[in-house]
């Protein structure tokens, strides 16, 4: 308990000192969101002081921060000027989406990296594992980006999936099950790119620590007792091998949200992707701070729910 | 094949790529923004041969492949055109921009990697060397950039930087971006080999005999980082490349009319593009023999460690 209670302390001072590092450069950065009305001839600088004004980015940089944090615990994350709305409930629905496609990706492509990653280290130094190596490498190779574009090709031109976005217009007047089915229809090739774009290293790191796992004396002794290959491989070498895999799913979550980034804007999934270019390119900081602080926490909380399974089912970790 | 042909063979591969890009002003039949706008989007352009002779056609007549011709390998004498892999919305060679491209996303990779080795290396070996609040302060740091998904950082960076500038200067920009925000990684890595080369028999020996901390690093301590920073070399460049391909495709950095492999991606995105005009893709296709060299090339370096353990 106390060395969860210590992961989450960290946790939260990391998101702190993001929040912080994040608000100072946001308030270095030259330019903001009224600079691009002060080149408008029809806008006077009066007008221009007296927005700024009122949005409050004229007052001393603590005190804006403090008005900052009290925005985030009030769940607005600040006030959005391109959007002239609090950032919050720009947010939300967009959290969703992307949760939704990495979550799907993550869940699919581990279902497929355990077996295939363990079936590779059973036969090692047979063709099977020879080629299945030579495919992910060649996988490795193709970028993301190209994968996206290249699916999307496809898609328009086989008609068989959507060409983007989350749902077919008139969504809303489906009834329950079609809704859930459209979504899935819309899901699947962002997700077949995201779980393409994973599978390779996840692959490798699975054969790798089952390898090892397959290699021990205790499986060997487990298999001479008699004990049937699948359920040796699965129940009793699979958790032993489990434990560089756990740490692998919270490193690999940064790369993950990444990816899902650039197939979002690609794709036309509405998730914190597109909002954040789109603040981005309208110099809107209170959306990039928010969307900045959300992939931190998502990043952060990935890596404490990691470490807390890590805990849970290594023994040697409680003991230090 | 040994380790060391198979490194060599891989070096003689990537290097050829980089020569392409490197001689583009060379090897490319056209500058890099030369519009021919009565032939947008065409496709590639076929060759045909008589004899030994290559030769290319519109449907009125025939214009022979010239070579080394105004200083270029390769063109076709003036009402001809020639677009090996096609050309663009504005009539732009796409071969051509292709090689040019690759210089901006090929540099920008090696460039960024060296930067971010160089700030790893120096902060990496202070951190471990000197030890104490230094290395408090510099791994705190490092964690509170690792907080962030790498794309995410990249494009905060950059919001927080003026978005109207020069090609140039974009250019650079996205060099100190990607190679500043990438120190993390390589810094810890060194820092690690640093902290246990210090406690080496032969450096304590050194120290013993008076030698001073500028001597101990630079003749015991920066040989044994060489295999991380060679292996984490491998990795990062490849990894660069992608992310100015990222940026770039976003339109936040290198912007038109210079080429860039992502900002040509991003004119392939386009829906008519993607539908009718296969060949807009050929910057996407180009990155993945890099790509390829360098996966290769850091397995090399990493499967021996990998065997030794």
């Amino acid at each position: 308990m106390r060395y969860i209670g210590r992961r989450l302390l960290h946790g939260l001072l990391l998101l702190v000192g993001v929040s912080l590092l994040s608000f100072l450069f946001a308030n270095l950065a030259p330019g903001d969101y009224f600079s691009e009305l002060r080149t408008d001839p029809r806008v006077s600088a009066e007008t221009v002081a007296a927005l700024r004004a009122q949005s409050g980015l004229d007052r001393p940089l603590p005190v804006r921060y403090a008005a900052w944090v009290a925005s985030v615990l009030r769940g607005d994350f600040g006030y959005s000027l391109a959007y002239n709305s609090p950032v919050g409930p720009l947010l939300w629905g967009r959290v969703r989406a992307t949760l939704l496609l990495t979550g799907t990706a993550t869940l699919l492509a581990w279902l497929i990296a355990l077996p295939l990653g363990t079936w590779n280290a059973t036969a090692r130094g047979k063709w099977g594992d020879s080629v299945s190596k030579v495919v992910l490498s060649c996988l490795l190779a193709i970028p993301d980006l190209l994968l996206a574009i290249v699916f999307l090709m496809l898609a328009v031109e086989s008609g068989y999936f959507p060409a983007g976005g989350m749902v077919s217009p008139g969504w809303a007047s489906l009834s329950g099950p079609e809704r859930v089915g459209d979504v899935a229809w819309h899901l699947a090739l962002p997700v077949a790119v995201l779980v393409l774009g994973m599978l390779p290293t996840l692959v490798r790191h699975v054969r790798a620590s089952m390898a090892e796992a397959i290699d021990s004396p205790f499986a060997l002794s487990a298999r001479a007792q008699g004990i049937p290959r699948q359920r040796l491989l699965f129940r009793h070498l699979l958790p032993a091998a489990a434990n560089p895999l756990i740490s692998l799913a919270g490193f690999s979550l940064g790369t993950l949200l990444s990816a899902s980034l650039l197939i979002e804007v690609v794709m036309g999934w509405p998730g914190l992707g597109p909002l954040f270019l789109e603040a981005i390119m309208a110099r809107d900081f209170a959306l990039v701070l928010a969307v900045v602080m959300l992939s931190a926490s998502f990043l952060v909380a990935g890596n404490l729910l990691a470490d807390i399974l890590l805990y849970r089912m290594d023994p040697r970790i409680r003991m230090k | 094949m040994s380790r060391r042909t198979k490194i060599a063979a891989v070096l003689v591969f990537l290097g050829i790529l980089h020569g392409l890009a490197i001689f583009a002003g060379f090897l490319a039949p056209y500058p890099y923004a030369e519009q021919h706008r009565e032939f947008p989007y065409a496709p590639p352009t076929r060759i045909h041969f008589s004899g030994l002779h290559p030769y290319v056609q519109d449907s009125t007549r025939s214009y022979p492949i010239q070579f080394l011709v105004h200083g270029r390998l390769f063109g076709v004498p003036a009402p001809g055109v020639i677009f090996l892999l096609g050309s663009d919305a504005y009539g732009r060679d796409l071969f051509s921009r292709l090689l040019y491209g690759g210089r901006v996303s090929l540099l920008t990779g090696l460039l960024a990697a060296f930067l971010s080795l160089g700030l790893g290396l120096v902060l990496g070996t202070a951190a471990g060397f000197y030890g104490g609040w230094l290395d408090q302060i510099l791994m705190r740091g490092g964690e509170l950039v690792m907080a962030l998904p790498w794309l995410y950082l990249l494009l905060a960076v950059r919001a927080f930087l003026p978005l109207h500038i020069t090609t140039v200067q974009a250019f650079f920009l996205i060099v100190v971006i990607i190679g500043g925000a990438g120190w993390v990684r390589p810094a810890r890595l060194i820092r690690g080999v640093v902290l246990s080369a210090r406690e080496r028999g032969f450096v304590l020996a050194a120290r013993g005999f008076g030698a001073s901390d500028a001597y101990l690093i630079r003749r015991h301590i920066l040989p044994l980082t060489l295999g991380v920073v060679l292996t984490q070399a491998t990795v990062l460049i490849p990894q660069y490349i992608l992310a100015e391909v990222a940026l770039s495709f976003l339109g936040l950095g290198v912007g038109e009319p210079v080429p860039s492999w992502g900002n040509m991606l991003a004119e392939a995105q386009e829906y008519h593009a993607l539908v009718a005009h296969g060949w807009m893709l050929a910057p996407g296709l180009a990155i993945i023999p890099v790509l390829l060299g360098y996966l290769v090339l850091a397995d090399t370096f990493i499967a021996p460690a990998g065997r030794a353990r």
